[in-house]
This record gives C-alpha cells, sequence and structure tokens, in this order.
C-alpha cells in the first residue's frame, strides 16, 4: 500500500501550478466570461501534457493514471481555469475509449490530446447543456444510449459567468445501443472524479486566500485572523478539504482497478467534495466581507465557480442516492454470503 | 499510488480475523465501567495478550509483535468489524506507552510494559483538575522532594475508570515559581497508595466511569518519574498528541459502526425517507474519508513524516464523525431510539468526544494557528 502521491506527481502538480501562476488565469477568465474565450492557455496546458492524460498512446496520449488526472484538476480548480477542461480532458475521451470504436476514436482522439480542438458533451438529465459548444469539435450528446453529434441552439447563462453554457439538439447518430450506456456511465464517472477535483482545488485556493486576507486585516487593533470566530470557520473548512481530498485520490484508485466500486467511489468524492468546497466558498466570502461581494475582486470567480459546480455533473442528490444504491446492494450480496 | 496489501499484511489480517472469530465473546461484556465488567475485560486483554493480540506495534520483548502502522490499522479494523470487546487498557497501551516508549528508561519499559500488556496493571490518567481543564497547564497538584522520591498531593479528576484502576499517570507541579509549563513533572503513580482517596463519579449514562482522584502527600519514588524531572509538560505533550491523532481512534472503529448503520437502515429505514438515507450515506462517506486518510497518514509516516499538528484534524473529524453517526441511527430508530441498548450506549459514549482528549475548540485553535498559520489569540 501507498497512499501518497509520487515525486512525479508532485512534479507534476508544480509545473501546472507554476504555468498557471504565470498566465494571469483571472484575466482569462474575465475576458471567457464576456464572450472573448481564448485558447492560449489551454495550448500551453497541452505542452505540459494535460490534455492527453486520457488518451491512449495509439492515439498520440499518455494514457496516464487515473490519479494524475485528478492531480490535474485540482491545480486546475486551484486556479479557476475556464473552459470545457473536464469534458474535453476526461469525459469525452473516457467515452471514446470505452465506445470501443475505432473510427471515432482516431477521428478526434489525436487532435484532443494534442490540445488544437476541444470537445464538449451534453447527457440530460445530469448534465443537460453543452458548456462552450461554440468552441468545440465535437459537440456530443448522449440520451438514452445513443450517442450523437450536436448542433447548437440557445445560449445560456450561468452563476459562472466563465461557464458559457448551451442547449443542443441531436444532428446525426454516431452509435446507439448498451456498449453506448456503457461507455456513457464510464464517462460520467470520469467527468465526475475530474469535477470533483476541480472542486477541491477550489475550495483549497478559497482557503488560501481567505486565510492571507485574515491575516492581513486588522481590527479592533488586530488582525481577524486572531479571533476565534473567525479562527474556528478557517479550521472547518481545513478539516473539511483535507477529508474530502483522499476520496477523491481513492475513487481515482477506484477507476483504475476497473473496481466494481468506481461509480460509488466516484459519487461519494464528488458529494464530500462539493461539501468541502462550499463551506470554504461561503466562509471565504464571510471573513473577506464586502470586497468579497465585489465583482472586481477576483474571489468571485471562484465563490461562482464552486456553485456551479455542485450543479453539474451529478447533485449532492443524485450522488447520494447512486452511493445509497450501491451500499444497499452490497449489503445485499453480503447477506446472502 | 495504490491501496493493495502485501501477502505479509493480507496473512496477518487473516490470522488476525480468524483468532477474533474463535475467540470473541459471544455475548458483549458488562460495561467496563463498572466493577463487574472492569474485571470481564482485564480478563479479556490477558487472553489478548496470550495471542500476543493486545500490542500488536510493540516490541515483541514487551508482548507485542513489531507490527507496522498499516498492520495496527488492519488489525483494528478486524477488532471493531468481529464486535471484540472495548480496550479497558487503552489509557495505558495507548496513551502512557507511547511517552514511555519516547521518553521512558530501558528499567521504566520492562518493568512496566509486559504487565501493561498483560492487563496486570490497568492505567488511569489524571490531567484534569477543577480549575485545569482547556488550560491543563494551569494544574496546581503538586509534589515535594523527600528522600528516595516525591509526596504528591492535590486534587485530579475526570479520571476515567480510576475506581477500579491500579495505577495513574499525570503532570504535577514540582517548581512553583517556575513559569507555568516549565515546572511540571510527570509522574507514575499507585492508586491503592496510603493518601490516595478516590471518589467514583457517576457518567451522564449512570455508570462510575469518572472519577476523582485526592492525594495527600503520596509516596512515589524517583524510579516513576517519567522523564526529566521540570520537563513534564513537554513529555505529556507527546503523550497528547497520540492520543488525539492515529493511536486512540482508529479507523476501524467508524468504519464498523458505519457499516452497522447502513444494515440499520436496511432493517428498518423507510424506503421514502431520503432525508435519513442521506445521513445515512453521509455517515458511511465520512468512515471512509477518515479510513483513506489514515491510509495516507500512514504512508507518510512509514515514509519518515511526522504527525504534530494534524493530529488535531483526525480528532476533530472523528469525534464530530461519530456523533453524527450514532444520532443517525437513534433517528433511524424512530421511537425506539430512546431506549437503552448498543445504539445509546454508543451516541452517550460519542458525546464525550468532541470533549475528551483536548476540546474541539482547543483543536481549532491548534488547527488555525498551527497549520494555517494565523496569529494567536490574545
Amino acid at each position: 500500500m501507498k497512499f501518497t502521491l509520487s515525486p512525479e506527481q508532485r512534479q507534476f502538480a508544480a509545473s501546472i501550478g507554476d504555468l498557471l501562476s504565470g498566465s494571469d488565469v483571472p484575466g482569462l477568465a474575465r475576458r471567457w466570461g464576456a464572450g472573448q474565450p481564448d485558447l492560449a492557455t489551454w495550448r500551453r496546458l497541452a505542452d505540459l501534457g494535460v490534455t492527453g492524460l486520457a488518451v491512449p498512446e495509439r492515439w498520440d496520449g499518455l494514457a496516464a493514471h487515473p490519479v494524475d488526472l485528478v492531480v490535474a484538476f485540482e491545480e486546475l480548480g486551484r486556479h479557476a481555469v475556464p473552459g470545457p477542461l473536464v469534458e474535453s480532458v476526461a469525459a469525452v475521451p473516457t467515452l471514446l475509449v470505452e465506445l470501443g470504436d475505432d473510427a471515432l476514436a482516431g477521428r478526434w482522439l489525436p487532435a484532443l490530446s494534442a490540445g488544437t480542438t476541444v470537445a464538449t458533451l451534453a447527457a440530460p438529465p445530469h448534465l443537460p447543456y453543452a458548456l462552450d459548444a461554440d468552441l468545440a469539435d465535437p459537440v456530443l450528446l448522449v440520451v438514452d444510449g445513443t450517442l450523437s453529434l450536436a448542433r447548437t441552439t440557445t445560449a445560456l447563462s450561468s452563476v459562472d459567468a466563465t461557464r458559457r453554457l448551451f442547449a443542443v439538439d441531436g444532428a446525426g447518430v454516431l452509435a446507439s445501443g448498451p456498449a453506448v450506456t456503457a461507455a456513457a456511465g464510464r464517462a460520467f464517472d470520469a467527468g465526475t472524479l475530474a469535477c470533483a477535483a476541480q472542486l477541491v482545488g477550489a475550495g483549497q485556493a478559497l482557503l488560501e486566500r481567505a486565510t492571507d486576507y485574515a491575516k492581513q486585516r486588522s481590527q479592533f487593533g488586530r488582525p481577524i485572523g486572531a479571533f476565534q470566530a473567525v479562527k474556528h470557520q478557517l479550521a472547518d473548512v481545513l478539516v473539511g478539504l483535507e477529508l474530502a481530498r483522499p476520496l477523491v485520490y481513492g475513487a481515482a484508485v477506484a477507476v483504475a482497478d476497473r473496481s466494481a466500486t468506481a461509480g460509488r467511489d466516484c459519487s461519494a468524492a464528488k458529494v464530500a467534495a462539493g461539501r468541502a468546497a462550499y463551506q470554504a466558498a461561503r466562509t471565504a466570502l464571510q471573513v473577506h466581507g464586502a470586497v468579497g461581494y465585489t465583482q472586481e475582486y477576483d474571489l468571485g470567480l471562484w465563490l461562482t465557480k464552486v456553485r456551479a459546480l455542485l450543479s453539474a455533473w451529478g447533485t449532492a442528490t443524485t450522488h447520494r442516492a447512486r452511493v445509497a444504491a450501491a451500499l444497499r446492494d452490497a449489503a445485499t450480496t453480503a447477506a446472502r454470503r | 499510488m495504490d491501496l493493495d496489501l502485501d501477502a505479509g499484511d493480507v496473512a496477518f489480517r487473516d490470522e488476525v480475523r480468524d483468532w477474533l472469530t474463535e475467540h470473541v465473546p459471544a455475548r458483549p461484556l458488562p460495561s467496563m465501567d463498572t466493577a463487574e465488567g472492569f474485571a470481564a475485560h482485564r480478563e479479556w486483554e490477558a487472553t489478548l495478550a496470550g495471542a500476543r493480540l493486545s500490542a500488536v506495534s510493540w516490541p515483541a520483548e514487551y508482548g507485542g509483535r513489531d507490527a507496522s502502522l498499516l498492520r495496527w490499522v488492519l488489525f483494528e479494523e478486524e477488532y471493531y468489524a468481529a464486535g471484540a470487546p472495548g480496550r479497558v487498557s487503552q489509557n495505558g497501551i495507548f496513551l502512557l506507552a507511547p511517552t514511555l516508549f519516547a521518553h521512558g528508561t530501558d528499567e521504566q519499559r520492562k518493568r512496566l510494559l509486559p504487565r501493561m500488556a498483560r492487563g496486570e496493571d490497568i492505567w488511569a490518567q489524571a490531567w484534569s483538575e477543577p480549575e485545569a481543564g482547556s488550560d491543563l497547564a494551569a494544574i496546581r497538584s503538586s509534589a515535594v522532594r523527600t528522600d528516595g522520591g516525591w509526596l504528591l498531593s492535590g486534587q485530579k479528576t475526570w479520571s476515567s475508570r480510576a475506581t477500579f484502576a491500579d495505577r495513574g499517570f499525570g503532570l504535577f507541579r514540582t517548581d512553583p515559581d517556575a513559569e507555568r509549563h516549565r515546572g511540571l513533572t510527570y509522574f507514575l503513580f499507585d492508586l491503592r497508595a496510603e493518601g490516595v482517596t478516590i471518589r467514583p463519579i457517576p457518567q451522564l449514562d449512570g455508570e462510575p466511569g469518572f472519577a476523582e482522584i485526592f492525594l495527600d502527600g503520596v509516596f512515589v519514588p524517583d524510579a516513576d518519574v517519567l522523564g526529566e524531572v521540570h520537563n513534564g509538560w513537554r513529555v505529556a505533550m507527546s503523550t497528547a498528541s497520540n492520543e488525539r491523532g492515529l493511536s486512540l481512534r482508529s479507523p476501524g472503529r467508524f468504519r464498523a459502526a458505519a457499516d452497522r448503520l447502513v444494515r440499520l437502515w436496511r432493517a428498518v429505514g423507510a424506503p421514502s425517507d431520503t432525508a435519513l438515507r442521506d445521513r445515512v450515506v453521509d455517515a458511511w462517506i465520512g468512515a471512509q474519508a477518515y479510513r483513506l486518510y489514515t491510509f495516507g497518514t500512514v504512508t507518510r509516516l512509514a515514509e519518515g513524516g511526522g504527525l504534530g499538528a494534524e493530529s488535531s484534524v483526525n480528532k476533530l473529524f472523528w469525534s464530530e464523525l461519530d456523533v453524527a453517526l450514532h444520532e443517525t441511527a437513534l433517528d433511524l430508530l424512530g421511537a425506539e431510539g430512546e431506549l437503552t441498548g448498543r445504539w445509546l450506549d454508543g451516541y452517550l459514549f460519542s458525546l464525550a468526544g468532541p470533549i475528551y482528549a483536548g476540546t474541539n475548540e482547543i483543536q481549532r485553535n491548534v488547527v488555525a494557528e498551527r497549520l494555517l498559520g494565523l496569529p494567536k489569540g490574545t
């Protein structure tokens, strides 16, 4: 047993973090939200291998371990990077690989891996809209065991301005049947896992920003971080994030092992990561006070993203129901034995 | 990153599992907070020790098996999954023994540890005083020099099972003029010595699990000073870190309780009650999170890392989880939830978790100041 990141994984996280720290991601996010998305940072992430993590080597990818994917998404969440990352880097590659259709895989995976195009996906009911569909090729739609290409109809606006969502219609069936259902299930798990990792990263960023602010801001003649009412809230945020993170990594190990519990574990990770990140968001806003509530201040980029990601990739209600069903089934199996 | 066990770990786990299947009493023992239950639990400790299972992580020369931390975690998972009795010797094995390993003399270890492992000496902690709870450095009980040792005087309180136990350990002030964290010394003393009076205090559940200890010139030989004279604060803090950390609350305890909760939900939960179902799920997720978090800690410690203030993160999490888990069980039981029984016992026990081993308020201060670097309060 070895349940810590390897030095290489830590180095990978640090490389992504260094790249993003030097990329003015808040500026990028503001332009993205104003309708001027720009894939320059995406291409630099591709140079680090991020976009090829879930792509097999035969389609020019890295065929990385799911833990590496989680490492990357934690950093992407920490820096609030905009764009269809979960879709293009985790879910769509998983869908195309699991489907086992070489023609479809060969058509898109090399370009996705290289970062020269991005993909997006809608899969109602949990994923009703396609993120950044006007940038993406392909735009995919999965409904009731049918995979289609899709065209965009209406643009919608999200609490997170960088999440440019589109309603889509099917425009040409690519595949259908049980294989699509099974592949879509794996893709949903992969997306859920990546989203959970993003949430942990976003929560960590919120905790760090709130902690820094509590050290600098003085009231009543001392830093507000010296007051227990502030300290204890931040301590609770830290505990929530520290205990959510192992669930995310544990789910990645289960996915790698193709364990029967992988779906359950991805759901548990999303529930815990969502709760911890949301607690971080509420606390960070409260600690910052009025300045945190302004659009000018960058904190809002994380606050709104966390709220949006609670709704995306399955709500807490959905994922708790999935865990409950798995526990009920497991108990039944155990009782019969 | 993986969660795989090697063949040696699996063999160890299987041996423990088989032994427990054969030896765990079919009927639960009476509460260890009663005289009868205490005696039964002491006997169980001897049975465990006969298989060298009472302190698996200790060196073989003291009755252990030199088990790695991972194997200790596996042992605990099997132990609680098997529904084995609570550990009446836990204060000695999990609080005092780590301190003896870190600060004791060879003579002390040889004299005290084997008897502890066999349940021949059951140890009670004597930390708190009426005016020193969270502010432990405010203690007033004192020790004064005498021929060949020390004379202890003062009052200790909230000492678990001191009414039935054999020996006690705690801090006493040896230099009244020193700054309050200095001038303290860590003593080991006989609860049946002349000058010791013990008054049981019934707990919330009605059992005399607590006690007050009054000391009036109790003689302790130099051989029973643990660590250096006047250095007791530092010595004791190493024990505190063990208590809050891995040692006292292993994930197996919560995993077993969460599995029981899931079984209870399957048996009595109304399918339409998704609110209670979600609480069951959250408790199960919490137990799973603590288990995986612990595997991460075990890996880091095996690679030479330290625990330190992170033990406060553990303590905050498991103590809140334990309360939530038992509250959910009582609510699942509906109108039956108020009746005495295993879940209610567990619930009452869980309520103490946020208080003992350093209150959760103190733990949040530790997390905020040492892990987040926030300024100390005034």
